[in-house]
């Protein structure tokens, strides 16, 4: 019997269906005050002066925090990147001037959050409005410079360089130009926004009960920000209402309700984020725009080199950046081939919101840039679209890129096949043809995307040399109970992805028990959960690192068992078997009736220890495991080294037809095929799959930030935003195949992410609908009025050339 | 703000009386007087569907109704769905086809549907769609709601 595999009903389900989870506003306590924070309507000004006498002598009202409150009480956060990185002064609230609209000014707690956003309106704040700079390129010529410390708003810049390039592209036989592409700015927006409870007490402790989704990492960072040593914090949560990496750093306003609670003699201050506050400022997806890329192809179609300069745009600070910088280059060549390249990889700050590594994290953009690359060569070499991926797909595994990265397993050509079969091929394309006979504009793209999961943190020593980071590690602790039950907490903090379950599915097996008798902590507390500095849920790895620190302990529990059996059945370890009698799960003397309990193991070192022998004093019951992936630090000179353990990948066709009238893509048909190797829960990876293609569906056809040049968000609400609803979602035919990693225990290759396989799937449908138009798809949304744009304005003649020898 | 408007509200069959501010919403009675968290908010432009409940049968976003609007009125939330220890058929057929993942949108998502169920017991795709257009999910892509909501139906129709 295994329980890993099936499609086990979550655990976690009974409360939410309920209506019984315990998300951080859910949170309700007597005496708790109530945090407004007050945010800048400008996108670049100088705060001349802030006036709260007020928001003060509003009843109700308990404190006020400005930014002189802040240099007086927090050290800026630090930066992740070297300088001129580590200039940047980024405090909970801004102190002398603000950088994107929505950055918090001051902040209000009050008997009630209505009171404090009364208050809030009371504060006056004397701004000088500076010129501010939205558009990267611009940004580059730092004519506006967001941080004076830091002199310049080019915050990095690197050249990625393999193989021999320059001979790729004199050995040419083709050679296509393409002068400009963008990648737009967007975000997963979970439906729960950012919030929490603090408490400072008057011991100097501070508690949070919070929903942040990283908080090994967040507490690293919160402790020296607030001048606090890391186990003076305390951060736990429950539920968390959807992450998608968005509330990896929203510890950086978590400290105001912190900094409240301390300035109100430690009463509980909760901080409920509004959606437009969401919008305006917790976090977006990294913008990128790649320039004069140039592509080398052999006679058959090939691609052998190529050569770009990628400007990455990520707001108006840094923090976890400029990692994304280096994380793309875990995808060096997507899913092909190439061996010689060249980027110039440079990232400017601009007056917009900070990025966050929001789902598909920084791989997504590049992803997307090489499907670019490789659809619109076919189209322009008039090679089928299919034909083109299969002649320039990687085939032999483990393969390494041209960096050094490692790809454990796959086979793309396979799932082209799936997903060929699954949305209809072949009867798609006589219907195009027919289409196109009538004048129709109908297309069909292929999409293939990787999921690379497990990083190695050496990444970011190419990123920053000075950084202290290097491999990865998750934990587990599990522990018999004293009725035989087994429970286990983990360092990872879920949003969603079921941890719970599949937790007690891999130790359900391992130790020979219902899933019914594991219990797994919800959520995480960083005083009662071990952790380590990796710890936490992100980057697609919970299936390889969780899992894989819940086996080792289930491993490490089991040699105790087995040691306490064979003392107190008096019997050889060898002859032990694990089994099932008529008590309940056991360890049993092979072919004889003798045998001990799981409740009387626990029992006996627990509440009987004068029954245990002298050498077992080690035996406790009670096993912590950490899960380290063999991982070396990669060269930094070279930017050479395997940055991540599993490549899960993902083959999605899109059938689109755009409606000549309106210009809007409609999707007729969409296919998904997953390989993500073994699979623990296939209800589980599915749901991750179809929630991925919807976030990338929404991307590519709805969702996007879109600024004004004075740097005005015009989408800071949902109904601008437009998440996709039920209404815009296509029928998802969903397919999959098992290549099983050799690098994981389980077979398992992380997943969850998905690559955004649907950006590049309906940007590829798209160009195949509108290449005979004279277009070429260069950007990655394509709601109606930017395709209406497109149509109304041919770019094939100013953004493509080819040159064939 | 100090003035008070008494309002009596009957949630899950239970009847209660409040003093409460003019500008209370309803989610706000809902969550913070009464302490049913079950009922939640995502976003303050009636887009997203998470406060959903029903008043007097009929479904409303509690974000965006004041709660002495509600005043006499009878309202039904995600915690009134459990009968005598009995999921209703929705919140199983929610779980058993992975309807839910973070769970946050799950009870907005039920009570809409528990409308169009009311309304239309046995709907088609299109009709699921068009019943569940306000709330929005983000972790499912909606795929295994669908297949939630007309398994619920179908049982619901043969009462098993």
């Amino acid at each position: 019997m295994s329980w890993v595999g099936k499609s086990l009903r979550r655990k976690e389900d009974d409360r939410l269906v309920r209506g019984n989870g315990l998300f951080a506003d859910d949170e309700q306590i007597e005496g708790m005050l109530h945090l407004y924070i007050l945010r800048s309507p400008y996108a670049h000004a100088r705060i001349r002066g802030i006036d709260t006498a007020a928001a003060e002598s509003l009843a109700g009202v308990a404190c006020v925090l400005t930014g002189a409150d802040i240099k007086e009480q927090c050290d800026p956060y630090m930066q992740l990147g070297p300088e001129p990185c580590d200039k940047i002064i980024d405090l909970p609230l801004a102190t002398d001037k603000v950088v994107f609209q929505g950055e918090p000014v001051a902040a209000v707690a009050a008997e009630t959050a209505a009171l404090a956003m009364d208050a809030g309106q009371l504060i006056e704040v004397d701004y000088e409005m500076l010129d501010a700079v939205v558009d990267p390129e611009q940004a580059l010529e730092d004519k506006i410079v967001l941080h004076e410390a830091a002199g310049t708003n080019r915050v990095w810049h690197s050249v990625f360089e393999y193989g021999d390039v320059d001979k790729a592209f004199e050995d040419a036989a083709h050679v296509v130009k393409i002068e400009r592409m963008h990648f737009h700015r967007f975000a997963s927006t979970p439906v729960e926004n950012n919030a929490c409870v603090a408490e400072w007490t008057r011991q100097g402790d501070v508690d949070f009960l919070c929903n942040n989704s990283f908080i090994g990492f967040a507490v690293q960072l919160l402790a020296p920000g607030l001048r606090l040593p890391m186990e003076k914090i305390r951060a736990r949560t429950y539920d968390i209402g959807g992450s998608f990496g968005v509330k990896i750093w929203n510890y950086v306003y978590m400290a105001l309700a912190a900094l409240a609670s301390r300035k109100c003699d430690g009463r509980k201050v909760k901080w409920s984020e509004t959606r437009t506050e969401h919008l305006l400022a917790s976090g977006h997806g990294n913008e990128r725009t790649f320039l004069d890329t140039e592509v080398a192809l052999d006679k058959d179609g090939v691609i052998t080199g190529i050569r770009s300069r990628h400007i990455d745009d990520c707001g108006a600070y840094t923090r976890y950046e400029p990692l994304g910088c280096v994380i793309w280059a875990q995808v060096l060549p997507a899913t092909y081939g190439v061996r010689n390249f060249r980027i110039d990889f440079t990232q400017t700050v601009t007056n917009k919101c900070p990025v966050v590594p929001n789902r598909g994290y920084s791989r997504m953009q590049h992803l997307w840039f090489m499907e670019r690359v490789v659809d619109i060569c076919a189209h322009e070499l008039g090679i089928p679209a299919d034909e083109m991926r299969l002649k320039n797909y990687v085939r032999e595994f483990p393969y390494e890129t041209p960096n050094g990265c490692v790809y454990d397993s796959g086979d793309y050509p396979m799932m082209l096949e799936k997903a060929k079969e699954l949305i209809g091929w072949d009867e798609w394309k006589k219907k195009q043809a027919e289409a196109r006979k009538e004048g129709r504009w109908l297309g069909i793209g292929i999409g293939t995307t990787l999921d690379s999961g497990t990083n190695n943190f050496g990444q970011a020593q190419i990123m920053n040399p000075y950084l202290p980071f290097s491999g990865n590690s998750e934990v587990c602790v599990i522990r018999l109970d004293f009725d035989g039950s087994v429970i286990v907490t983990l360092g990872t903090g879920p949003s969603g992805q079921g941890h719970e379950t599949a937790t007690s599915q891999v130790v359900a097996d391992e130790l020979n028990i219902d899933p019914a008798m594991v219990t797994v902590r919800t959520g995480f507390d960083s005083a009662w959960n071990t952790f380590s500095g990796h710890s936490g849920t992100y980057a697609s790895q919970f299936a390889v690192t969780g899992l894989s620190a819940v086996h080792g302990a289930c491993q490490k529990l089991k040699v105790e068992m087995r040691q306490l059996a064979s003392f107190m059945l008096e019997a050889d370890e060898d002859d032990l078997e694990f089994g099932v009698g008529d008590e309940g799960p056991q360890l049993a003397v092979k072919g004889t009736d003798k045998a001990i309990n799981y409740w009387f193991m626990s029992n006996v070192v627990n509440n009987n220890n004068a029954l245990l022998g002298g050498n077992l004093a080690d035996v406790t019951l009670n096993v912590r495991h950490v899960y380290r992936p063999p991982f070396e630090a990669p060269d930094t000179e070279k930017k050479f080294g395997n940055l991540t353990l599993t490549y899960a990948a993902q083959l999605h066709i899109a059938v689109i037809e755009i409606d000549k009238n309106t210009c809007r893509p409609n999707i007729l048909a969409y296919a998904a095929v997953d390989d993500c190797g073994s699979v623990i829960n296939p209800q589980i990876a599915a749901g991750q799959v179809h929630g991925a293609t919807a976030h990338g569906i929404g991307a590519a056809l709805l969702e996007t930030f879109n600024y004004d040049e004075t740097g005005n968000l015009l989408t800071a609400t949902f109904s601008d935003y437009c998440p996709i609803t039920s209404m815009n979602i296509p029928d998802i035919q969903y397919g999959h195949i098992e290549s099983p990693s050799p690098f994981s225990y389980n077979g398992a290759k992380g997943m969850g992410e998905g690559g955004g396989a649907p950006l590049h799937t309906i940007s590829a449908a798209i160009q195949d609908a509108l290449h005979s138009e004279g277009i070429i798809v260069n950007e990655s949304h394509h709601s109606a009025p930017k395709v209406f744009e497109r149509v109304n304005a041919p770019n094939r003649e100013k953004v493509v050339s080819v040159e064939s020898r | 703000m100090s003035e008070r408007i008494g309002i009596t509200v009957t949630v899950n069959g239970t009847r209660y009386e409040r003093e409460v501010e003019p500008r209370l919403l309803l989610v706000q009675l809902i969550r913070e007087e009464l302490r049913l968290t079950g009922t939640h908010i995502g976003c303050d432009t009636s887009y997203c569907g998470a406060c959903t409940i029903l008043l007097d049968g009929e479904p409303v976003k509690s974000c965006t109704m004041l709660a002495v609007q509600a005043d006499g009125g009878e309202v039904l939330t995600v915690e009134g769905l459990e009968k005598d220890g009995k999921l209703h058929p929705l919140q199983e057929a929610f779980s058993e086809h992975h309807g839910l993942q973070c769970g946050y949108c799950t009870p907005g998502m039920l009570m809409s549907a528990y409308y169009l169920l009311e309304q239309n017991p046995d709907p088609s795709n299109a009709e699921i769609r068009k019943g569940i257009q306000g709330n929005l999910c983000r972790c499912t892509g909606y795929k295994n709601i669908f297949a939630a909501i007309s398994d619920a139906a179908a049982k619901m129709q043969t009462g098993s």
